[in-house]
């Protein structure tokens, strides 16, 4: 069933199992939203050095946003600013990839799951919601501590 | 599921076979349930044929030309407005004006009445009065207006119930209201309004009133002089026709009196190089090429509705929608946003489901056919009213069943197995 390609189990299971969900201290903080269905997040980057140290957020939205932001937290704390920013460029084209592409598993992780999200036009902006918050916040991260380049 | 307790139907089997997209076959042999009908009806053969005919046999540009094309795409055009003012018993046909949508519209009146001379100009004194319940269209245009000339914008707010709080309509509207602009059917919550308690207000201020009857022109009997406002807005492709094709329905003394908005050809005088005079309304409001097959387009829906009868449409639509309302209560965690009785109510209803996002709602319906619309429906003030993010709408129309209501409901206890 064709369905069962964008609700993988996976997805629900970040759904019903958000990690990291929550705000806590960050360096930066953006709020975005979908204005076709009205998903929203509030998102906080917290950087130490280079490193990005935490992504905490506030959300609300569809089982796809709420899944991507979740898996986003897992993916990017932890690494270097760079690393991260290398997976959620990865991130933005296999959600770009109008089904085309199954994701590159070395650096994607479980966000591979994504693929079949891909399909579906109207979704894709789902599965990008936290992406690109935090991409955005990242920036205003960096741009406080000018020293840090990646 | 047995509908013989139904009454007031009409004879779906045989409307349907005008439609040919509802005859469409989607994902894996699931028959196509379209209950999207409040975002845009679906088109019978009739008004795609009318379509083929006009640019097949008579395309021209409308007015002026003296050939045959000509004089015939300006009979089918002009002809097309004398159907609209049947059809909303107009005094007159000239009070009838061609627009793209019902957005265009609205935006029309508010610009009018911000260009206006006294009594209408709407200026830094004056006072707006919307409601809470109106789409972003009978809203935003009143923010740019009330933005751009200092004027107040002030709402009407809803009860827990889904209807429009008047307790406070006194406040409301006062001596310095210029204009009232409401919505006659709720696109999200389905509510019918008691616009009549509202026109006798403003009517003793001196006000006017704009009344958006994008819902409710597709769906009943609309008679704008019963109505007794000053301006009625609605839009085609609801109703059966095209999209492109809206209308402004105006009182002739006021549409003399107003100033144009947009300038270009068909809608002056003369024209020389310091200034210029303005046709007669409605051509005065029509600046440049209007949409002529998609007003031909329109011509030929309200022929199929009215041969139909609007109040049968009107029946019809109650029992699908008092049937789906007692079928809904039967899924757990389903809450309806709005009226949860059928009266005074339109055929769109909205709820949410437990805590399953809109979204996942209607991807997983899809999966079995059934087109619903998800989100704020370009009415997010109601969804910030009720503290929710979105909803889920289903909407009939006349070929709707109640076979489509138990498929809505069959699909739903699926929604609820599968994010479950």
């Amino acid at each position: 069933m064709k369905l069962d390609s964008m609700y993988q189990e996976i997805i629900l299971d970040h759904y019903r199992n958000p990690h990291g969900k929550g705000l806590r201290d960050g360096d930066a903080e953006v709020h975005h939203v979908n204005p076709t269905c009205g998903d929203e997040i509030t998102l906080r980057v917290k950087l130490d050095g280079a490193v990005v140290a935490d992504v905490s957020y506030e959300s609300q939205g569809c089982s796809i946003s709420q899944a991507s932001a979740s898996v986003l937290n897992d993916l990017v704390v932890g690494k270097t600013v760079g690393e991260a920013q290398q997976v959620q460029e990865a991130f933005l084209e296999l959600m770009q990839s109008k089904g085309q592409s199954e994701g590159d598993e070395e650096i994607l992780e479980d966000a591979v799951a994504f693929a079949g999200v891909s399909k579906y036009p109207a979704r894709v902006k789902c599965a990008l919601l936290g992406w690109m918050a935090w991409k955005d916040a990242t920036a205003k991260a960096l741009a406080g501590h000018p020293e840090i380049s990646d | 599921m047995t509908h013989s307790h139904l009454t007031g139907l009409l004879d779906t089997d045989a409307i349907r076979k005008d439609f040919p997209v509802l005859s469409r076959v989607l994902h894996d042999g699931k028959p196509l349930v379209y209950l999207d009908n409040a975002a845009t009806s679906q088109k019978p053969r009739q008004v795609l044929d009318a379509l083929n005919a006009y640019y097949e046999q008579h395309n021209s540009n409308v007015h002026r030309g003296v050939h045959v094309l000509a004089e015939e795409a300006t009979a089918l055009y002009e002809g097309a407005r004398d159907k609209v003012a049947a059809f909303i018993n107009a005094p007159s046909r000239n009070e009838v004006i061609f627009t793209k949508n019902a957005s265009e519209s609205l935006n029309l009146v508010a610009n009018m009445l911000g260009w206006a001379d006294e009594p209408y100009r709407v200026d830094a004194d004056s006072e707006i009065v919307i409601t809470e319940m109106e789409h972003h269209s009978n809203i935003v245009p009143w923010q740019l207006l009330a933005q751009r000339t200092g004027a107040k914008l002030k709402w009407f707010g809803l009860t827990d119930e889904g209807r429009l709080d008047l307790s406070n309509i006194d406040e409301l509207i006062t001596e310095k209201t210029k204009i009232v602009s409401v919505t006659l059917v709720s696109n999200l919550l389905g509510t019918v309004n008691p616009v009549e308690t509202i026109v006798r207000k403003a009517q003793s201020v001196g006000a006017l009133v704009a009344i958006d009857a994008s819902q409710a022109a597709p769906h009943a009997v609309l008679d704008v002089q019963a109505l007794e406002a000053d301006f009625v807005a609605f839009t085609g492709h609801k109703m059966l026709a095209p999209t492109g094709i809206g209308v402004l329905w105006g009182r002739q003394e006021l549409l003399e009196d107003l100033p144009p908005f947009l300038g270009g050809g068909e809608m002056i005088e003369t024209v020389t190089m310091g200034s210029s005079t303005y046709a007669p309304a409605p051509h005065k409001f029509e600046a440049g090429t209007p949409p002529i097959a998609q007003a031909v387009g329109l011509g030929a829906a309200i022929d199929y509705l009215s041969a139909i009868g609007m109040d049968k449409v009107a029946a019809h639509e109650h029992a699908i929608t008092a049937y789906a309302i007692e079928r809904l209560a039967e899924v757990p965690d389903l809450r309806i946003i709005g009226p949860r009785t059928a009266v005074d109510r339109g055929a769109a209803i909205s709820f949410t489901l437990g805590d399953i996002h809109p979204h996942d709602v209607g991807q997983v319906l899809d999966e079995q056919g059934i087109a619903v619309r998800v989100g704020h429906h370009c009415a997010r003030p109601v969804c910030l009213r009720y503290g929710i993010p979105a909803t889920t709408r289903a909407s009939f129309y006349l070929y709707s069943t109640p076979g489509e209501v138990d498929a809505l409901i069959d699909g739903l206890h699926h929604v609820r197995n599968f994010f479950g």
